[in-house]
């Protein structure tokens, strides 16, 4: 069986062919991100190695060693995201269990409650925190009329807030691919662990768990990674006690109208999380040889 | 391969009743398995054989019942303590650990000293024939190799039970074959209580010392594989194990008719309402030189001839219009010999093999 050499011409031509028309299909995105994306990156690393004058200088960059604001802010932004993604694990991953024992139906009404807040809007969220959680809100109102305790906690306008605020805007971001992996997972593998001698807590931490966690993984990087450029919510819940890097940017730019600055901050912020996604991405793949090879 | 106790348990299953809203998985299922029995639950998808197997294993909790490991009372028991090995349909190899990984778990549980577990590990993979692959990722293996670690895995801790759920449904034929006559040996060599779940026939017939044939959560029939197949307890069981052409016959004092002429049987028929006659199409013979003294006699017209290589097979239409198939031997001049298709042909039933059933589905 030997193809005339007329013939596999036409066929290499077909290929080729073929293979333009996927370019050309996905070429509009292509070009939509280069302009919305890769040109203004660019464009802001630029910026943040100009100085005051309009020369090079790394002056941004040495301000934010020198000064020690800037540390703090930085530290801040990591404690407000390791807690917040801390506790979203312990407050999703339990719930994403449930949702993946109870059958489908009481799940899936489960499932929306968790995605409803995610489809309105975020700044309506955050507000109707601040109605919750304020002095004289609802949550103080009624544990001061129940007896709860005397006097109103302040729970807004202090890390507190912020927590509560994150944490509830970012579950869903842990919980969906939790879920996921969960459900990926066959039932057999448990029944299997406890045939063959394990009790139902064994049989989850030597089977359940280490299969859900690439799951846990991918929402747990997600939720960081959301959590580091966060505004909104610490802006509004944290009552400027709270101070991330995001609201350093901002102050950066309409207070002292310093783009340089604001650069700076914007990509050290971007290189943080390319670093923590290469050791992670890292890490990933260790443990997947570790799983297969061990 | 037991040092301490060589003793397999017997299983007794007695009242077993397991109910879905109105529908019935298991109704009222009383079953004795003598110790070291290869017993198979035959029946088809739904007829409730795994619902039991998962009774067994304390996966399902019925509604009611006795379930008896020997002597003990096992039925609220959680499924880790039954201690008995047991292979599933999906193999269920945890795949986040290596072979060794997966056949030294249970032992693991069992709190075995390390150079102990390897050493059991490793014999358990030698006696399924995969001593050396204790390193191979599962995802490396072929259907039939994870088959074969999921066994590994249910006799490392040398259970005194074993159940296994359609474990052969994923392998293709020639490896189904093969592994069918391996578990049988390989029951042999350990001993241990075998429960084997299947809705192949073949199978079960070729590997079990006996049958329980499943149907609507209810037992109908509990026999050798021989005494299945050639006497079937109802048409139920007769259909299924088999092929087989059912006429109806009726009783007529002491004689036994089908269409007026009495038949010759050796075996009685059972007392039942209804009667069937039960013929196989290798027991039935095509009778070139007309009807035979002795014999049951059929005319019949040809209406197919099928060549399948290692026989034919003959389907024949009776004067009642029932469709009867014989299936013929392809040996010497008789190739020659087979009818064309519209020719009149005399069908024959020796009386041995003239079999009268309860023509109830059970």
């Amino acid at each position: 069986m030997q193809a005339t050499p007329a013939n596999a011409a036409g066929l290499r031509v077909d290929e080729k062919l073929e293979r333009m028309k996927l370019f050309g299909l996905s070429s509009p995105a292509l070009l939509l991100v280069l302009i919305i994306l890769v040109i203004p990156v660019g464009w802001l690393f630029f910026v943040s190695f100009l100085g005051g004058d309009g020369q090079f200088s790394l002056e941004n960059y040495q301000r934010m060693v020198a000064r020690k604001s800037y540390m703090r802010i930085f530290r801040t932004t990591f404690e407000v995201s390791v807690i917040t993604t801390g506790l979203c694990i312990l407050i999703g991953y339990p719930l994403a269990y449930f949702l993946s024992q109870v059958p489908p139906r009481i799940a899936n009404l489960c499932m929306i409650t968790v995605l409803l807040p995610f489809w309105t809007s975020l700044l309506v969220r955050t507000y109707a925190w601040l109605v919750l959680l304020q002095k004289q809100g609802l949550i103080n109102d009624w544990a001061i009329g129940l007896g709860l305790w005397d006097e109103p906690i302040k729970m807004v306008h202090n890390m507190t807030g912020t927590l509560i605020g994150m944490v509830h805007i970012m579950l869903p971001f842990l919980i969906l691919p939790v879920y996921g992996s969960m459900k990926a997972i066959d039932r057999d593998y448990v029944k299997a662990a406890a045939n063959l001698g394990a009790s139902p807590r064994r049989a989850f931490w030597d089977v359940f768990f280490p299969l859900t966690m690439p799951g846990l993984f991918a929402g747990t990087l997600m939720v960081f990674i959301l959590c580091l450029g966060f505004f909104v919510t610490p802006a509004v819940l944290g009552g400027g006690k709270v101070i991330m890097v995001s609201m350093k940017i901002v102050s950066n730019i309409e207070l002292f109208v310093s783009w340089g600055a604001a650069s700076a901050l914007g990509v050290v912020l971007l290189g943080l999380t390319f670093a923590i996604l290469w050791v992670a991405s890292r890490f990933l793949k260790l443990d997947q040889i570790a799983g297969g090879g061990h | 391969m037991r040092s301490h106790d060589s003793d397999a348990l017997p299983i007794s299953i007695r009242g077993v009743t397991k109910t879905y809203g109105a529908v019935h998985a298991l109704d009222d299922v009383s079953l004795e398995v003598r110790s070291g029995e290869f017993i198979t639950l035959l029946g088809p998808s739904g007829s409730g054989k795994t619902t039991l197997l998962m009774v067994i294993a304390g996966f399902t909790r019925p509604d009611c019942g006795s379930l008896k490991f020997g002597e003990r009372e096992v039925i609220r028991m959680p499924p880790h303590l039954r201690d008995l090995g047991m292979t599933f349909q999906s193999y269920a190899l945890f795949p986040h650990m290596t072979v060794a990984g997966n056949v030294a778990y249970p032992l693991k549980l069992r709190k075995l000293p390390k150079d102990k577990i390897a050493e059991r590990v490793e014999k358990a993979l030698e006696t399924v024939q995969l001593g050396g692959y204790g390193d191979r990722s599962i995802t490396q293996l072929s259907g039939g190799q994870k088959q074969r670690v999921a066994l590994a895995r249910s006799i490392v801790f040398e259970p005194r039970i074993l159940l296994m759920d359609e474990p052969l449904s994923a392998l293709d034929k020639k490896l189904r074959d093969q592994m069918q006559i391996e578990l049988r040996h390989l029951h042999e060599k350990l001993g241990m209580t075998t429960v084997y779940v299947t809705h192949d026939q073949r199978e079960a017939l070729t590997m079990s010392d006996r049958i329980a044939v499943v149907n609507k959560g209810r037992i109908m029939q509990l026999a050798t594989p021989r005494e299945l197949y050639e006497r079937p307890a109802n048409r139920f069981v007769a259909d299924f194990i088999g092929d087989s052409t059912f006429l109806p016959v009726k009783r007529s004092g002491h004689l036994i008719e089908y269409r007026g002429v009495p038949l010759k049987f050796v075996d009685a028929p059972p007392e039942t309402e209804t009667l069937n006659l039960m013929v196989r199409p290798e027991r039935i013979v095509l009778s070139p030189d007309g009807p035979r003294e002795g014999a049951n006699n059929f005319t019949a017209t040809a209406v197919e001839v099928v060549y399948q290589g290692d026989s034919y097979l003959l389907h024949a239409r009776l004067d009642d219009g029932t469709l009867i198939a014989l299936r013929g031997g392809v040996r010497g001049a008789s190739l020659s010999a087979l009818p064309n298709v519209g020719d009149t042909v005399t069908l024959t039933l020796a009386p041995e093999d003239t079999v009268l059933i309860d023509g109830s589905e059970g």
